[in-house]
Order: C-alpha cells, then sequence, then structure tokens
C-alpha cells in the first residue's frame, strides 16, 4: 500500500505545481490547495503506515506515530487560514485591478515603486 | 537587579516619549529625561561600592545552551562609561528640546534616542560577549535612525545608510573575532575572559581573533581607514552628533579596547596595529579637520583626531598610557560635546555652520562665544584646562615610546598636538574673532537659556576640572584605569612638572607651531587646495554600487515579476538538487515491511487518482476544477481513517468542507472559467517540470515509507506519558493541548491574525471606490428561483442545536477520543455556515450576538490564561494538571486544564473561520444581493 499512497502523493503534487504555473489566480490557488494535501500527506506518512492502531491508548498493543498526526492536524487548520488570506487577496486583486492575471504586464519591470 | 534595571530603563521608556508627546513639548523632553534620569541616579546608587573597588555583578541565564547569559556587571570603566551616557544623554535631551524645530517629530526623536541609549549601557554593562555584541548591533540600527532623523534629507539618508554599512561590517568581523576568543578561553562571559591572558596571548588564534575584534572597534570609533563615515554622518541633527559623534557611539570603539586591553594588550602585534593607527588616525584627522570650512565637519574630524590619540595610547599597552587614555576620555566627552552644540546654536542663531560667513560672533553672541572659547582652549590644551592635563600626560608618554626611532613617536604626536591647536584657534579665530560683518543669513543673536545651559554646565566642567584634577577626576580615573588595567592604579595630575619634562616643550612647541598654522593659513589652504586628494565618499561609493548592481541583477534574473518563472526556478533547484543527492548515495531497495493492498484503499486510491489527474485537463471551467479538488480532499479523509488517524480524518472532512465552502463564495466575485492562454508547449513545458517534481516526490515518499526512521522517533515518549502525565488517551491531542501546548497556542494566533488580515483587506476593498463600482456591476448569474428554499431553511434551522450538540461531545472527549478543540470549532463553525447558506448572511447576522473577533480575542486570552494560570503555582507556563472527579450520579470523569486550553483554541477556531466567511459575505453585499427580512424567506426574488 506504501506504493499507492506515493504515487497519490507524487500526483498531487504534479497536478499542484503544474496549476501553480498557470496564469490566473484562482488555478494558482487550487494549486497551491493540491500541493497543500501533498504535504500533509508527506508529513503523515513520515509516521510510516500502520492499519489499525490508532494512537489511543488502551486500545491494542501497538500504536501509530502520534507526533505526525498532531503536526498534521494543526497544518491542515493551517492550510485553511492560508488559503483564505490568498484567496482575499486575490479577489481584490481582481475588483481593483479588474483582471485576475498573477504576472505583471509586459513592460512592467517588476519595480513597482522605484 | 537594579542594575539590569539601568540597562532596561532607556528601552522601556522608549514607548513613553511617542505616547507622552500629545501632553506637549515640554512633557515629552521631561518623560525621556525621568526615564535617562532615574537611571542615572539608580547607577550613582552603585557609585560607592564600585568607588570601594567592588564589582557588582547580576545576571539571568537566557540561553545557557550556547553560552548567551543576560549577564551585567558594574566595574569603575562601566561606570565611567555608563555616567558619561547618562550624564551627557540628560544634557542632550535638555538641549534637543530646544534645538528640535516645530516641524520636527520630537517624539520620535527621543524615542530612538533611549532606544540608543539602552544599547550604549548595555554594551558598557555587557558581561557576556554574545550579549554585548547584541547591544553593539542595536547601537548601530538605534544610531541609523539617529543619523537619518531628517528624512527629507538625501545627505541625511546616504550617511546613515554608509554609518550603518561601515560599522555594522566592522561589528560582523567583531563577532567572528568575539566567538574566536570566546572559544579558546571557554567562556563567553569577560569575566572569566579577562583573567585568561596568558592563555589568550599564547593561542594560535590569538591574532585573528585580535584582527577581527579591532576591525569592529576601529569602524565603530571612525580610525584610520574607516574614518570616512563619520563625516558624512554629521547630517545628523546637531544634538544627535553631540551624543552619538562626541560622547558615546564613537566611544565604543575605544570603550572595546580599554575592556578587552586585559587579555589582548602587551604585545607586539597589539602595539604595532593599535598605536600605528590611531598614531596616523590622529595627525591625518588633525590635518584635515584645520581645512574644513563646515563648523560640524571640523568638529567632526578633530574628533576623529581625539579618538585616534586616545586609539595611540591604548596601543601602547602601558599602564601608565592607559590610564592617560582613560583622562582624554573624560575631557574629550566634556569638551567637544559642549563644542558640538555650540555649533548647534550658531547654526541655529545664523543659518550656516560654513566657517568663512561667520566670524565677529563674538560681540554679538557673547555667551556661546564665552563657553566655546572655554572648550576650545580646552581642545587644543591650553593650562590650566582640561584638555591640557590629558594632553601633557598623552605627549609624555608619546615621548618615552620606542616607535621605529626612538624620536619618532614624540615627532608624530607633538605634530598631532600642534595641528589640533591649529584648528581650535581657527575655530575660534574665524568663527568669532574678528570684525562683526553685515552680510550674515540672519543677524545673530544669543539663544535662550534652554539652548546654552547644556554646553554652559560641561564648559563649567571643563573648567573645574582643569583647575582641581585631584578632586574631581582623579577617583574616577583611578577606578577606570583600574578596571582597565586589572591592577590597583592611583594618579597624580599635575599642572607643573618642572622643565626637565620633555612634555613642557612639546607643548610649548605645539601652540607655538599652531599660532604659526593659524598665522599663515591663508598660504596653507592654498596648498592644500592645490594638493589632490581622495574623496572617501566617491570610493566608498565605487565600491559599494557594483555591489549592489551585482545584486540587482542576480535578483531581477531570480524574479522578473513573473510567479511562474520564480516557482518553476525553485522547483528545478530543489530538483536539481535532490538528483544531486540522490546520485551522491546508494540505492539499495528499503527493507520495510509492506503491507498488503487492501481494496478499499485500492477503490479510493483509483477515484482519487482520476479525480486528481482530470484536474488539469478540466480546470480552465473553475466550478469543476473545485467539485474535483473537493473530491480529492474528501477522499484524502478515510484515508486517514484507514491509516490509523482518526483526528485527521475528522479534521481534514470539516477544513474540507469550509474550504469549498470559501472558494465557492470567492468564484461568485472571480470570472468562472479560465481563459486559454497559454500556449501548448508552454503547457507541456509546465506539464514536464510538474511532472519531474511528482516522481521526485513520489520516489521520495516510497524510500522513506520502505524504511525505518533513521533516527529513534521521540513518540514512544509520547505515548507512554499520555495517560499519566497528560490524563489523557488520545495521544495526538495530548501532543496537541500538552506536551505541544505551546506550539498550538503560536497556531492559533496564527489563526487568528489570518483572519484579521482577511477582515482587515476586505474593509479596505469596500472602502476602495473602483472595486465598489466594479461589484455592483458584476454581472448576475442565472440564480434558481427558489431563492432561500423552504426545505433547507428548517432542516438546517432543526441541525443547528444537534450539530451543536455533537460539536460539545467531540470537544469533551477529545482528550481521550479523537475530537478536540479543532474539530469542535469546525463543526460549530460549519453548523453556522449552514444558516448562512440556507437563509442568507444578513438573516443570520442579524441574530447573532457575539462579534467575530470578540471570538477569537476570547479564544486567545482563555488558551493564556491556561498558560499563566500555572504561575500562581510556581508552574512554567501552560504547564497542565488533571484530576478525577467522581460526582453522583455520574460516573467517574476527569477536569483537566488542559481542557480549558482546548476551550481557547475551540474559540479561536470558530472565530476564524466565521470572520474569514463573513468577511466575503459581506462583499457579496455589494453585488445587489437582496437581503431577506423575513424569517422564511420563502418566494422566489424574480
Amino acid at each position: 500500500m506504501e506504493a499507492l499512497l506515493a504515487s497519490v502523493i507524487g500526483l498531487l503534487t504534479a497536478v499542484g505545481i503544474y496549476l501553480m504555473l498557470r496564469l490566473r489566480t484562482f488555478p494558482v490557488i487550487l494549486g497551491l490547495t493540491f500541493l497543500s494535501y501533498a504535504v500533509n500527506i508527506f508529513i503523515f506518512v513520515s509516521g510510516r503506515l500502520a492499519v489499525n492502531a490508532a494512537p489511543i491508548i488502551g486500545t491494542g498493543d501497538t500504536y501509530a506515530d502520534p507526533l505526525p498526526q498532531a503536526l498534521v492536524l494543526t497544518a491542515i487548520v493551517i492550510s485553511f487560514g492560508m488559503t483564505a488570506v490568498i484567496m482575499i487577496m486575490a479577489i481584490g486583486g481582481y475588483l481593483s485591478s479588474g483582471h485576475d492575471r498573477i504576472d505583471l504586464d509586459a513592460g512592467d519591470d517588476g519595480e513597482a515603486g522605484q | 537587579m537594579s542594575l539590569a534595571l539601568i540597562a532596561v530603563l532607556p528601552f522601556l521608556g522608549a514607548l513613553l516619549p511617542g505616547l507622552v508627546i500629545r501632553a506637549g513639548r515640554n512633557a515629552c523632553a521631561l518623560a525621556t529625561g525621568a526615564v535617562t534620569g532615574l537611571a542615572f541616579l539608580l547607577l550613582v546608587s552603585h557609585a560607592p561600592a564600585v568607588l570601594r573597588g567592588e564589582v557588582i555583578q547580576t545576571g539571568i541565564d537566557w540561553l545557557p545552551a550556547l553560552g548567551l547569559n543576560a549577564n551585567l556587571f558594574l566595574d569603575g570603566l562601566g561606570l565611567l562609561f555608563a555616567g558619561l551616557i547618562l550624564g551627557i544623554g540628560l544634557l542632550i535631551i535638555l538641549y534637543a528640546r530646544f534645538y528640535l524645530a516645530k516641524a520636527d517629530p520630537m517624539g520620535q526623536f527621543y524615542s530612538y534616542l533611549l532606544l540608543f541609549q539602552g544599547a550604549m549601557v548595555g554594551i558598557v554593562l555587557s558581561d557576556n560577549i554574545l550579549l554585548l555584541l547584541v547591544f553593539w548591533e542595536l547601537t548601530s540600527l538605534s544610531s541609523f535612525l539617529l543619523i537619518g532623523y531628517w528624512k527629507h534629507l538625501p545627505e541625511g539618508r546616504q550617511g546613515a545608510r554608509m554609518a550603518l554599512a561601515v560599522t555594522g561590517g566592522g561589528g560582523l568581523a567583531m563577532i567572528a573575532g568575539m566567538l574566536i576568543l570566546g572559544n579558546i578561553a571557554g567562556s563567553y562571559d569577560l569575566t572569566v575572559i579577562l583573567v585568561q591572558k596568558d592563555l589568550i596571548q599564547s593561542s594560535d588564534w590569538y591574532l585573528p581573533a585580535l584582527i577581527l575584534i579591532l576591525l569592529g572597534a576601529f569602524t565603530k570609533s571612525a580610525q584610520f581607514p574607516f574614518h570616512f563615515w563619520l563625516p558624512h554622518a554629521m547630517a545628523a541633527p546637531t544634538p544627535v552628533s553631540a551624543y552619538l559623534h562626541s560622547a558615546t557611539m564613537v566611544k565604543a570603539g575605544l570603550f572595546l579596547m580599554a575592556r578587552m586591553w586585559p587579555v589582548l594588550a602587551g604585545t607586539p602585534e597589539w602595539f604595532w596595529i593599535v598605536s600605528t593607527t590611531g598614531l596616523i588616525t590622529m595627525v591625518m584627522a588633525a590635518k584635515i579637520a584645520l581645512f574644513k570650512d563646515d563648523l560640524k565637519a571640523l568638529l567632526a574630524f578633530s574628533t576623529v583626531s581625539h579618538l585616534g590619540l586616545v586609539t595611540m595610547l591604548l596601543g601602547f599597552g602601558t599602564k601608565a598610557a592607559a590610564t592617560v587614555a582613560v583622562f582624554h576620555i573624560i575631557n574629550h566627552a566634556t569638551f567637544k560635546a559642549t563644542l558640538f552644540m555650540t555649533a548647534g546654536i550658531v547654526d541655529h542663531a545664523v543659518h550656516t555652520r560654513d566657517i568663512t560667513r561667520l566670524g565677529g560672533l563674538r560681540r554679538l553672541m557673547p555667551i556661546t562665544f564665552g563657553i566655546a572659547l572655554l572648550a576650545s582652549l580646552s581642545m587644543a590644551g591650553i593650562p590650566p584646562l582640561n584638555g591640557f592635563l590629558s594632553k601633557e600626560l598623552m605627549l609624555e608618554e608619546a615621548a618615552h615610546t620606542i616607535w621605529i626611532t626612538p624620536w619618532a613617536m614624540g615627532v608624530l604626536a607633538t605634530i598631532g598636538a600642534l595641528l589640533s591647536v591649529a584648528y581650535s584657534f581657527r575655530f575660534l579665530a574665524h568663527g568669532f574673532l574678528g570684525p562683526v560683518r553685515q552680510d550674515y543669513p540672519q543677524k545673530p543673536h544669543d539663544p535662550g537659556f534652554g539652548l546654552w545651559a547644556a554646553p554652559g554646565l560641561l564648559a563649567v566642567l571643563v573648567v573645574v576640572i582643569g583647575l582641581f584634577p585631584m578632586a574631581t577626576a582623579a577617583w574616577l580615573v583611578d577606578v577606570a584605569a583600574s578596571a582597565v588595567t586589572a591592577s590597583p592604579v592611583q594618579v597624580h595630575i599635575a599642572h607643573w612638572h618642572g622643565l626637565s619634562v620633555p612634555a613642557l616643550w612639546m607643548s610649548l612647541a605645539a601652540i607655538g607651531g599652531g599660532l604659526v598654522c593659524l598665522g599663515a593659513y591663508p598660504r596653507l589652504r592654498a596648498i592644500w587646495n592645490a594638493a589632490p586628494r581622495p574623496d572617501a565618499k566617491r570610493i566608498f561609493d565605487g565600491i559599494v554600487e557594483p555591489l549592489a548592481a551585482l545584486s540587482r541583477l542576480v535578483t531581477d534574473g531570480l524574479h522578473n515579476g513573473s510567479f511562474g518563472r520564480a516557482v518553476v526556478l525553485a522547483v528545478l533547484a530543489i530538483a536539481g538538487a535532490a538528483l544531486w543527492a540522490f546520485l551522491g548515495g546508494s540505492h539499495a531497495p528499503g527493507t520495510r515491511a509492506v503491507l498488503p493492498a487492501d481494496p478499499i484503499v485500492t477503490g479510493i486510491w483509483a477515484i482519487l487518482m482520476i479525480a486528481a489527474l482530470a484536474t488539469p485537463f478540466l480546470h480552465r471551467s473553475r466550478i469543476t476544477a473545485l467539485i474535483l479538488t473537493g473530491v480529492v480532499g474528501l477522499l484524502i479523509a478515510p484515508l486517514f481513517m484507514l491509516f490509523s488517524a482518526p483526528d485527521l480524518a475528522l479534521t481534514q472532512v470539516s477544513v474540507e468542507v469550509v474550504t469549498i465552502l470559501l472558494m465557492l463564495l470567492a468564484l461568485h466575485f472571480l470570472p468562472k472559467d479560465t481563459p486559454a492562454e497559454s500556449p501548448l508547449p508552454r503547457r507541456v513545458r509546465d506539464g514536464v517540470i510538474a511532472g519531474i517534481a511528482g516522481v521526485g516526490i513520489g520516489a521520495l515518499a516510497y524510500a522513506m515509507m520502505t524504511r525505518g526512521p533513521a533516527f529513534t522517533p521521540i513518540s514512544a515518549f509520547h505515548l507512554a506519558q499520555s495517560k499519566p502525565g497528560a490524563g489523557g488517551t488520545n495521544a495526538v491531542n495530548t501532543i496537541i493541548v500538552d506536551f505541544r501546548g505551546y506550539d498550538t497556542f503560536g497556531e492559533i494566533i496564527v489563526l487568528g491574525i489570518a483572519a484579521l488580515i482577511i477582515y482587515a483587506l476586505s474593509e479596505s476593498l469596500l472602502r476602495n471606490a473602483e472595486v465598489t463600482r466594479r461589484l455592483a456591476a458584476q454581472p448576475r448569474e442565472r440564480e434558481s428561483g427558489d431563492r432561500h428554499p423552504m426545505m433547507l431553511v428548517v432542516s438546517t434551522r432543526v441541525l443547528l442545536p444537534m450539530a451543536m450538540m455533537v460539536g460539545v461531545y467531540i470537544y469533551l472527549r477529545g482528550h481521550n477520543l479523537p475530537g478536540g478543540g479543532f474539530v469542535a470549532g469546525l463543526i460549530f463553525a460549519i453548523a453556522y455556515l449552514m444558516q448562512y447558506i440556507a437563509s442568507g448572511y444578513e438573516w443570520s447576522q442579524a441574530r447573532q450576538r457575539f462579534d467575530h473577533h470578540v471570538l477569537i480575542g476570547w479564544g486567545v486570552l482563555i488558551a493564556s490564561l491556561a498558560g499563566v494560570g500555572p504561575w500562581f503555582f510556581g508552574l512554567p507556563f501552560l504547564t497542565s494538571g488533571y484530576q478525577y472527579v467522581d460526582l453522583w450520579p455520574l460516573e467517574e470523569f476527569e477536569l483537566a486544564s488542559a481542557a480549558i486550553f482546548d476551550l481557547g483554541v475551540f474559540l479561536c477556531v470558530l472565530g476564524a473561520v466565521l470572520l474569514t466567511l463573513a468577511s466575503l459575505s459581506r462583499l457579496a453585499l455589494r453585488t445587489g444581493e437582496r437581503a431577506s427580512t423575513r424569517a422564511y424567506d420563502t418566494e422566489g426574488h424574480r
């Protein structure tokens, strides 16, 4: 089953990066979400896979590693906060400029304010 | 502890001026003065003990593992410098009150000044060299703010930048030197280092450490060849020049050399490097000072020259010379701060500091002239003023020092003194003497008492120390010099040493020569003007600008404004590094036993892969892409469940619901489709890059899962201690609220901040006219005729209390079974969001009693209370405790303090999620969304 999980991580990463390379805000945010999924699962499996071994003391003989789980639990919630912030930035950008392209326009040398 | 208070007071006090400035400028100056005055009094209260020869120590372990301890100590040298910093600081605060113009932000000025003062006091009181380095860098930073105080002046900004670059660079070198020194001595505590002279001087690393530390000291004290920054820093307001560039900051370098004197001095290397640098600086800067027309530039170079003098004396490495150095530090601080303040008064009154446009001020500004006369005669070394005493002692030391030849040092020191006489007299003669002119930019007049009080007081000191050195200064010199040389010093200062003393004749030669120089000034000036000389600023810019251009080239090459380009470069760089690491390692397959495939997992896997794979191809329809994302996210939850992570499964499901709702709401404002604008080659390129990353990560994950951990995981501790230590059987929850509670505390604060950012951004968007116009002009999509379907409205309202009950249950059981504050908060949030969906934002908002912000605030507050509470039992922050309670007729249950913390988590998560979605909903109202007003707004709206 390790191969199945590894392929999921790989595919989610690839999809995430592909979407992040699009030129509009919405797909970039979706890409970021995919990448978060991949990273969260990656951290989770760093505790190695185990079945029927939930880390609830007293329910079995062996337990899955609880530490990566605790890390990922908070990471899931934080990635929601991050996605939400970027989302409002995307909305703000779109509403104030009238387009949702992420790159600066041609001719703009990328040093706004100088 | 009051020793620590001396160092901490200015930092705390730095908050005051900004607040008190509302009560007026006098109150502001008074508050600042009170802070400094209090610190000064504290210092004075320690003085008797220090004068008895005691060393006062205090300290707390800060990062003992790094050897970085907040240890402070006060000995004679520290007393002298801290006294100078705080005492002259008081006078500068008074002077600045009357110097700063109405338009200058005074609160800011005093805040910066106190920050600087705190950093300086920190340097001179530090017992730990790492702590000293921290304060050292703080002086560089705070002086940057002070030099650049007049932000509108380009010279101010450039001068500040140059000072920061030079002193900051020196500071970096010094860090390296101090680390080496600490390594040799085996401790970073000065009191330990200072007694290990033999060990340090016999070490192979002595010379590198010496050079690096001296680099820091020389740059700070503007010694040749780093002297060029000080005159440019004169763009600062005069109180800053008087404080930083005469009395304190530039003396930090001297302080450091004096502090390290017991262990670093006495070797030939020390003698040659330090005394030669000091000598060159003294003579060269004095020569430049003679030909400067700006009063402050003249004083700046004379300061450099006098700093050189002290450096040279320290470099001699003898006890007598070091004692003279200490005495001259005191004298220089008194007369030079006076002169700077006088220059500021002239500038204020005449509106120019150009000496060629001055002259004749003696009659027009008699008080100022009197003060300037005393101070500059002292600087020239005319008896019986204090400058004479230390200069005479210096010449005596120089005459007995063999440098290359027996007489070279004496001759050069005399030339330095001669030039010093010449520029001091020029300051007086060309500035104040001579006929009254008719063409001053503004008619000169003496200032009010407030402005001349501070220099006046210092001028009195100049005379008093000059007349009665044994009574007024010798005791301070004794303790300070004893600390510098680490041996008892009994100094005897006198005006007359008899005719056989070489210093007398050297002194007379200097005064005579100085007068000749002044007489022949026009001719000398012509020679000076004709001679070529390097422009330090041009050289500095010549070095800095290519470096800046290079870094700009690199930065622009990596970030040209295209996000995609940056991502591609990052992915390729990471993949390249991974490949390089992979090729360098062994490639045996993993040996860890693999789990056999399970049909349920395989089924989930298949759907997940199909949904993920379809996304890149279908993503241009954003709704479709969002649905596919939702499918992927929701399918991850059962995977967590099946691989023994029920807590993660619960969290993933609830977060996924909230995220998809958020994105749906966002899509309301954004275009519904992504246009096809990438050509096929670009899409292929992106696909290949994404594929490389995916294969790499997948392979890495597989390699990791098929191997055991490289280091023994620390989880065994958490599993073993979960029940006995934290009182809960859910190890994941106990880690979150107990073992790693501090991390979680930070995380909920981050989440709260994120929600507040979203609120603030949406708020500012609503204020933007362009945005509201675009919102109102949003194309209306075809909407469902049934706006708030009856079935949905009724069922969500019925579900609300049930969902809440589930939430409470999940929260309560979290410590022992899957659940907890995070999940409970999300469940509550979803229960509310259902109302938003079914009954509309306005309807729900009107029935809401608590502000979302308040929930976040309470959440953080309650979590903090759970953290602070243990303090009252003498336990560290966030220590948790638990107790089993047997309350009839209930079963025995557990009360854990972690539950309070988890309640904070719960509230914070709930508030953050609701605030986020409410912020977006508020935007939606501007699109012409009609609010429902009645309880059941069921009729179609079109």
